[in-house]
């Protein structure tokens, strides 16, 4: 692939692990890849699968979706069905064989700037070999 | 081991008698079950759909064991029963994939399964709508019921059917005998499978034993339904495996949602999809168009199928309702078994067969599926 493809990532980030994580990365001047659009939820279990889904039909490279550890939910419980629905999702999109390594969970708390800064910038490697969204030209979508 | 209850009267003939035994008792107060409405004139055809009934008079024309499905009666059970239970008792006969779908309401709280006497059927697969409306029934059943007899596959069923592999009902209070059975024109073979059951059945004229259901010739079937099912799997493949093969399969979908709104499982009261969410301005398009140079119209049709196999393709009962209706015939219900059975096989879950299983995504394991985390 071309060296000047910039994915484009869109992330979506519980508020109360790793948007802080993100925010602890940016004071902290770490150096991040400037590759993901940041849209922040209240907790990871928000995340319809609509969101992701219209995200990457509407062009996505990649999807992030981050939350905080498990057991660690400010909603006691809220992560672990996100990580049953991701799962889930995942199954779908493997069954169709419709890149479903564009999707990513991770977990990163609060404290760890460092962490949130590894999960982007290798993910933003990762897609960076995968290449772009071939739905991205397709106007038959 | 569980009760066999006989009546003397070809199959259908016995449990309309049944049913009007039920009411005339006054055990229930309402039967549903499909019926059959005469055609004004002769040129036209009589239809079939499913009617609650309160006095056994109404029950003349009824034909529960038609194989044909006008309404997923599992939704039409959900639409009385969603405010509060039914006070008075009514009994239905419906077939088992129809079961399993409102026992799947039932557990998003979409009805309840109180004062309810569920009648189902070893079910030999029902006709498509196109077949029903086209073709002279007349003389289709009687190759039906010997179809049904003989353990065989039928081709005017929907396609769905004859791929499915849950035929026998999971929680119906009687099951009538139907597959294999050989004896379906000269009596009613029904078997009790649970107190309640028992409880209804008390007072019939009939002959009760006790016996073991013949699981022998039901194992045969059980294994011309999978390769039926495995070959529709195979071929469905090449439709939607992939990115390409997927446009173009869904690429003639109209956007209608009739699929989404015949679906029992899809109950949302507000579709996402029928929603704001989904109105774009012309800004939206502005914006599309000059960062892809152009756009399908409508919108979002692979994304309502998409997220529609997301959403209840772990809950999919596999009833067909979805490709009949489909004005482009998109096989809309076997992608969704397909793409379904994968993510029941995830959670071990399938769906209607117990009204205690919870649904697979309202619950979880502090440790599970590690694999997806990064």
């Amino acid at each position: 692939m071309s060296n000047d493809f910039k994915p484009n990532i869109v992330g979506f980030l519980c508020n109360w692990c790793t948007y802080a994580a993100a925010d602890l990365a940016g004071q902290s001047k770490f150096d991040i890849k400037p590759s993901i659009n940041v849209i922040r939820v209240m907790c990871s279990s928000r995340i319809d699968p609509n969101l992701v889904l219209g995200a990457f039909l509407w062009g996505a490279d990649g999807v992030l979706v981050a939350g905080c550890h498990p057991g660690d939910c400010h909603y006691e419980k809220g992560n672990f069905y996100t990580r049953r629905r991701f799962t889930q999702m995942k199954k779908v999109l493997e069954t169709l064989n419709l890149d479903p390594d564009r999707l990513q969970l991770a977990w990163v708390s609060a404290s760890e700037g460092q962490r949130y800064r590894d999960v982007i910038n290798a993910f933003t490697d990762k897609i960076k070999e995968m290449g772009p969204n071939p739905l991205k030209p397709n106007p038959a979508v | 081991m569980s009760k066999v209850f006989k009546i003397n009267k070809p199959a259908e003939e016995g449990l309309v008698g049944f049913l009007k035994h039920l009411l005339d008792s006054g055990k229930v107060k309402g039967v549903m079950t499909l019926v059959k409405n005469d055609a004004p004139v002769d040129s036209a055809k009589y239809s079939v759909n499913y009617s609650l009934v309160t006095k056994s008079e109404a029950l003349g024309n009824a034909v529960p064991l038609y194989p044909l499905m006008p309404a997923n009666a599992g939704s039409l059970l959900s639409d009385l029963t969603i405010k509060q239970p039914l006070k008075e008792p009514i009994a239905v006969v419906l077939k088992p994939c129809e079961i399993r779908a409102f026992v799947e309401l039932v557990k998003r709280e979409q009805g309840h399964l109180d004062n309810m006497l569920l009648i189902s059927s070893s079910c030999g697969g029902v006709y498509q709508f196109d077949v029903f409306v086209n073709e002279d029934m007349d003389k289709k059943l009687p190759d039906y019921w010997k179809a049904v007899k003989n353990l065989d596959l039928y081709d005017s069923l929907r396609p769905t059917c004859n791929g499915c592999i849950h035929f026998e009902p999971y929680t119906a209070d009687i099951t009538v005998d139907l597959v294999g059975n050989k004896n379906l024109d000269k009596e009613c073979t029904m078997y009790i499978n649970t107190e309640n059951g028992q409880k209804y059945i008390d007072g019939m004229e009939g002959k009760s034993s006790e016996a073991a259901l013949d699981k022998k010739p039901l194992k045969e079937f059980l294994e011309k339904r999978e390769r039926e099912r495995n070959q529709l799997f195979s071929d469905i493949s090449d439709q939607i495996v992939g990115l390409d093969n997927l446009i173009n399969t869904f690429g003639r979908c109209l956007g209608c949602h009739g699929c989404g709104n015949t679906c029992p499982i899809c109950y949302c009261i507000l579709c996402d999809f029928e929603s704001k969410n989904h109105e774009f301005s012309p800004s939206t398009y502005e914006t599309e168009l000059s960062k892809r140079g152009g756009i399908r119209v409508p919108p979002n049709t692979l994304l309502y199928h998409l997220g529609r196999l997301t959403h209840m393709s772990y809950s999919c009962i596999g009833c067909g309702l979805c490709s009949d209706v489909c004005p482009v015939d998109i096989p809309v219900s076997t992608i969704f078994v397909r793409v379904g059975e994968n993510a029941q096989k995830l959670f071990d879950y399938v769906p209607g067969r117990d009204v205690d299983e919870k649904i697979p995504l309202t619950k979880f394991e502090k440790d599970e599926f590690a694999e997806v985390e990064e």
